[in-house]
């Protein structure tokens, strides 16, 4: 009865194509925000907001912008937790050039060299498609692992071969650095993800966000019509690849800490396809849902036992773990292949014609 | 009947001078000759069709004019403009827009969004306007969702303006096709087989909407066809091609008549 839009009359086009139409959605996000902005720093403690909190965001803005290649664009790629360490190294390498300069703008900026470097992995998308084009993504995830190992300027050098982030001030407030405190970070990255989110959310609902969708349902038609498939890949994989590379940067520098190499394995470009598959292709809401449901549940499942006074070692705890999660993917994919986002909008629909069925 | 100069047909609409000549075209795969040596005009304002039984080079020919496939040999002269190698993108700049045989939407995405997508050489508002959304991207939004509506409004498509195209029928795929082609407001549109694989009742609905097309915005048009009725009623001239070849080329009735066209479609007596 609550989700209803009836007597919710649009009078002109700007009202329609509103991102939200409907008002109950809009009443919604505020909620989302201001639970996210206000509830989780005063209530959430140190454990919830560190290990679960900052990282679900960090890869859902990660696997916003694997979705805004492979969803929105159907450019499959492997490639994602590369470019993650791109915009990690470089956040490290501007953070040690510039050490006055606010840390956040730097992190946002490591970016650029993201999509600068996703570019030019992109290119192979004119030719090929498919299974192949997923091959050559591979390919620019072992190169760039290798140059993370073998260019030691881009690790200043250290021993250990790791990045470590230096402890850095913005405005009298320490941001990074271990001395940071789990607030300050995670107020931090909520900003940047919903403001990228935000973002995304225009690109795709405007003309960009259409040449990147007609190039994914039928690229033949879309470069009849007047789109440049140059332009439209090329663009998809650099906003892709920056959204990789912002993500890089904050998991370094506002969530670990310290990074080697392993942290942007192809493991890693594995875990972001699934949250991707998972969560739902195309959907902005599904890379949140997939964010969640592969990073979260395994925290809380890990804590179940605990919880109920059961006294398993943990080992098992994460055999089982792995056995539920596996399970959970293959039952959620044969009873919605879609993934969770469409679900999420079924439930939206049932609930607008409850109580009745259609 | 002469077309050389501005004629009106008995319908009252204006026939002007060629918008498109195309001349000696030649299209090779391999060792395999689709087309050979083929010319024809297409004249401003009027409906003409290409027919031919299977495998005759119809479809080929419409890859050949929006530059999907380069002939070897010929040329095609559209608007003054002579090109013997063209990509698609440079057609749909010139104002050439066209229909799939097999629908090819964007199946993702809405009606709305099909037809929308149509105009995408129409929109050019920068990168950083639409990140936000707003200002000159969004009112360049408003202004052709405006243009979007009319044409939703002349197909009427009012009821399917939110589905997903993937879920549409058929005939209803056909048709956001086609309006996703008069978005573009093309000078030329052509039409590979609009009315395959319809029922009576939705050809009839898809002749309407092409004379309704070709009446009211002036657009010339050229389809292929296989329904012989369809194409003898509103069709002003037609090009009959066999195995790559063009065999006849004149107003309806006088294809029927033509000899070649009947042992094409018939086989000659032996």
């Amino acid at each position: 009865m609550l989700y209803r839009e009836s007597g919710q009359f649009k009078t002109n086009y700007k009202q329609d194509s509103a991102i939200f139409p409907i008002l109950q959605d809009r009443i919604a996000i505020m909620f989302y925000l201001a639970v996210a902005f206000i509830v989780i720093p005063i209530f959430g403690s140190n454990f919830f907001i560190d290990s679960m909190m900052i990282p679900f965001l960090i890869f859902t803005l990660a696997a916003i912008g694997l979705n805004i290649l492979t969803g929105y664009t159907g450019q499959i790629s492997l490639g994602s937790g590369a470019f993650m360490g791109v915009g990690a190294y470089s956040a490290y390498k501007l953070v040690t050039i510039f050490p006055d300069t606010n840390v956040i703008l730097l992190i946002v900026l490591s970016g650029f060299f993201a999509a600068g470097i996703g570019m030019i992995f992109g290119l192979p998308s004119l030719r090929i498609k498919g299974f192949y084009l997923v091959v050559t993504t591979l390919a620019a995830q072992f190169f760039l692992e290798w140059a993370f190992i073998r260019i030691p300027w881009l690790y200043n050098y250290n021993d250990s071969g790791a990045i470590e982030v230096p402890r850095r001030e913005v405005m009298n407030v320490i941001v990074t650095g271990p001395e940071a405190s789990s607030v300050t970070r995670y107020l931090i990255v909520l900003s940047i993800v919903v403001v990228m989110t935000w973002i995304a959310s225009n690109l795709i609902h405007g003309r960009i966000g259409r040449s990147w969708m007609m190039i994914r349902d039928m690229d033949i038609a879309a470069e009849l019509i007047g789109v440049r498939p140059l332009y439209a890949k090329i663009s998809a994989f650099a906003v892709s690849s920056f959204y990789c590379g912002v993500a890089g940067a904050m998991m370094v520098f506002l969530w670990l800490g310290a990074a080697e190499v392993e942290s942007f394995d192809s493991n890693q470009s594995f875990l972001l396809l699934f949250m991707v598959i998972i969560g739902g292709l195309g959907s902005l809401v599904g890379s949140y849902l997939g964010a969640a449901f592969i990073w979260m549940l395994p925290v809380v499942l890990r804590a179940l036992p605990k919880l109920f006074g059961l006294d398993i070692n943990t080992a098992t705890v994460e055999h089982i773990n792995f056995m539920i999660i596996g399970a959970l993917i293959v039952f959620f994919l044969i009873i919605e292949p879609n993934g969770m986002a469409r679900m999420w909008s079924m439930l939206k629909q049932k609930l607008r014609v409850w109580p009745f069925p259609y | 009947m002469s077309f050389d100069q501005t004629t009106t047909t008995a319908d009252g609409r204006t026939i002007g001078g060629p918008v498109m000549e195309v001349k000696n075209i030649t299209l090779r795969f391999g060792g395999v000759t689709a087309i050979k040596d083929i010319s024809f005009d297409i004249l401003e304002g009027e409906i003409r069709a290409i027919i031919g039984p299977n495998g005759a080079g119809k479809t080929s020919m419409l890859n050949v004019i929006n530059g999907f496939y380069h002939a070897q040999e010929g040329q095609i002269t559209f608007r003054g403009e002579t090109r013997s190698r063209m990509r698609p993108y440079h057609a749909a700049v010139s104002g050439i827009s066209r229909t799939f045989q097999n629908v090819a939407l964007f199946s993702g995405m809405s009606t709305l969004d099909n037809i929308m997508a149509g105009r995408a050489l129409k929109m050019n508002k920068g990168f950083i306007w639409q990140m936000l959304r707003y200002g000159p991207a969004m009112n360049e939004e408003i202004k052709h969702r405006r243009a979007v509506e009319e044409i939703i409004d002349f197909l009427e498509l009012e009821h399917i303006r939110h589905t997903p195209v993937g879920q549409l029928p058929y005939g209803l795929q056909k048709r956001v096709e086609l309006g996703r082609a008069l978005a573009a407001e093309p000078s030329l549109l052509l039409l590979d087989e609009p009315m395959a694989g319809m029922n009576v009742e939705e050809k009839e609905d898809m002749s309407r909407y092409i004379l309704d097309v070709n009446d009211q915005f002036g657009t010339t048009i050229t389809l292929i066809e296989h329904d012989m009725g369809v194409v003898m009623d509103i069709a002003d001239r037609v090009v009959v091609l066999d195995y790559g070849k063009k065999i006849a080329d004149g107003t309806p009735s006088e294809v029927q008549r033509n000899q070649a066209v009947i042992d094409a479609y018939l086989g000659v007596p032996s």
